[in-house]
């Protein structure tokens, strides 16, 4: 048996943390000095009653449904596209996955400035008449959440749109030759074939892009702060508030645990897909 | 499968690259319009509207505004990208070709890590860090990510060690090579292509990091560009020339190595979605 001092390193930094971080859960260090009384789940149950958590979790679910929904539709309907073996393919996948490379706080940066409501893409929206678009974006309490997802999709679908060409691109070439003889046209096999095909695709792509927004934090961080009446707050922005501002680190800690259950639901059944390709 | 042969299909498909090439060019455009503008020309009416001349003074500002925190990430993301890949390197190799009863299993819970939120771990990272006299300081944030970097660099090289065939192994084995033997004068010489894709997905992700950086290292003085782009914000609220001129110091090293080297770049994005 094989195992080096770095995968211990790295189990130890990752469960003896989690194991820790649900210790401080239920205790009472709410304050600059340890207090280690034991609570229970008192933390919880004032987090759950905590109307600034509630919205970030109705936040977090706000943003997923819109920043996948963007970056799965957007993704494949780019990978299509680029499927058809087209002069300039190369130039335009590179485009599409440039942001991916640009950071989040950068993306948030320059959204901010987008997004201005005087101008920006509400002025672009004016120009071309599509007036019933313009808004307040991020300054408007009811659809801040998705103006941040609209920024955090232009960073992800050109990723999307790569795992996606990939998987189509791996559809073995006799399906499509059989799909051509039985007089399939292009719409008919890629509803009917491909995209079955890549389903696989589409799930770890709604497991990454989903832990993505479970952790939302860069993009809130460097476009708005917690926003109007916490319009673009995050269950990530809420900890990192609450532990190293406020210095309340049992609160803290149970913002934590309640995120990694999240990721835990997301992970596991992903890495019951996965478990053949690992043990090949 | 081309869906499309048609004049008319081909020109409906090229308008609609064409639309989705504005759409994620449009930020990166307006970044560098306005890093382009004296302060005056940079109103919310104008935003649009071209640079009339270069005006470089938003540049002579914040370079040496940024220089400082440019070069905390350097010496954060190059060490880090390195001892990250070079220990990726060999745990890739140990999960890859020395399977053990549970050793898939303990693959899989390490790359848990790669999904992990670290919200459930910043506390006791802090502690500790602070403990070992490392909160607060560039070689804590290096180390941080070295720990943090290692799920990926270990997924990245065992898809690639996973190729080498079990004959050239053997072959060494026959030749009395052991467990240190068969990795350095084996599998290490045909690496250089894993290396070169474990390098510049550590580089991106530790230059592009945010999170651990406010975490560990909040002093101004110390932190990377990212925090460092993060609190101009704050502080020169108004002065958007200048803060898109910081912006595009900040996302050029990434940029420029994923223009230079975009193959190796999608290997490491198609590895990390363990579709490599």
């Amino acid at each position: 048996m094989v195992i080096t001092p770095s995968v211990l390193a790295v189990l130890v930094f990752i469960y003896a943390f989690i194991a820790w971080t649900f210790y401080i859960s239920v205790i009472n260090w709410n304050d600059v000095t340890p207090d280690l009384t034991f609570v229970g789940l008192q933390n919880f149950v004032r987090l759950f009653h905590t109307p600034r958590f509630i919205t970030d979790l109705r936040n977090t679910a706000v943003f997923s449904i819109f920043f996948l929904g963007q970056c799965l539709g957007i993704g494949l309907l780019l990978a299509i596209l680029l499927d058809q073996k087209l002069k300039g393919e190369a130039f335009f996948r590179t485009v599409y996955v440039l942001p991916f490379a640009v950071s989040a706080i950068v993306t948030g940066v320059a959204w901010k400035w987008l997004m201005v409501p005087s101008s920006g893409i509400n002025a672009i929206f004016g120009a071309v008449g599509l007036t019933f678009l313009q808004n307040k974006w991020f300054a408007d309490p009811n659809i801040g959440i998705i103006a941040t997802s609209i920024a955090g999709a232009w960073q992800m679908s050109g990723y999307t749109m790569a795992l996606y060409l990939a998987g189509l691109r791996g559809v073995p070439g006799e399906l499509r030759d059989a799909a051509r003889i039985d007089g399939a046209n292009g719409f008919q096999y890629y509803r009917y074939i491909a995209i079955p095909m890549i389903m696989p695709v589409t799930f770890s792509a709604m497991v990454i892009l989903g832990t993505i927004s479970l952790r939302l934090f860069d993009l809130p961080a460097s476009m708005t702060g917690s926003g109007p009446a916490f319009a673009t707050d995050s269950p990530a922005f809420f900890m990192f508030e609450t532990t190293f501002s406020q210095y309340r680190y049992s609160t803290g800690a149970a913002i934590g645990v309640v995120m990694l259950i999240l990721a835990v639901g997301l992970i596991v059944p992903y890495f019951f897909t996965i478990k053949d390709e690992i043990e090949r | 499968m081309s869906a499309v042969r048609r004049p008319a299909g081909q020109l409906l498909l090229y308008a609609l690259l064409i639309f989705f090439a504005a759409y994620y060019l449009t930020p990166i455009y307006m970044l560098l319009i306005t890093a382009l503008k004296p302060f005056d020309k940079v109103g919310v009416l104008q935003m649009w509207d071209l640079p009339t001349s270069l005006y470089l003074d938003n540049w002579a500002r914040a370079l040496p505004l940024m220089a400082p925190n440019f070069w905390n990430s350097v010496i954060i993301t190059v060490p880090a990208a390195l001892i990250s890949s070079m220990i990726g390197s060999l745990n890739g190799y140990v999960f890859a070709k020395w399977k053990f009863r549970y050793s898939n299993l303990i693959f899989m819970l390490i790359l848990f890590g790669i999904f992990l939120p670290y919200q459930g771990i910043l506390i006791p990272l802090v502690q500790v860090l602070t403990f070992v006299h490392l909160y607060g300081s560039i070689a804590g944030l290096i180390f941080v990510h070295c720990v943090f970097g290692m799920p990926i660099t270990a997924l990245i090289f065992r898809s690639y060690y996973a190729t080498v065939p079990r004959d050239l192994l053997d072959a060494g084995r026959i030749d009395g090579a052991g467990f240190f033997g068969l990795y350095w004068w084996i599998m290490l010489p045909i690496a250089a292509p894993g290396f070169a894709v474990a390098l510049i997905w550590q580089f991106t992700n530790i230059w592009n990091d945010f999170l651990l950086g406010v975490v560990v290292l909040s002093n101004p003085r110390l932190a990377p560009i990212t925090v460092a782009i993060n609190n101009l914000a704050g502080s020169y609220s108004v002065e958007w020339n200048l803060q898109m001129a910081a912006a595009i110091l900040a996302a050029a090293p990434t940029v420029i190595v994923y223009l230079l080297l975009g193959r190796l770049f999608m290997r490491g994005l198609l590895a990390g979605a363990m579709k490599g």
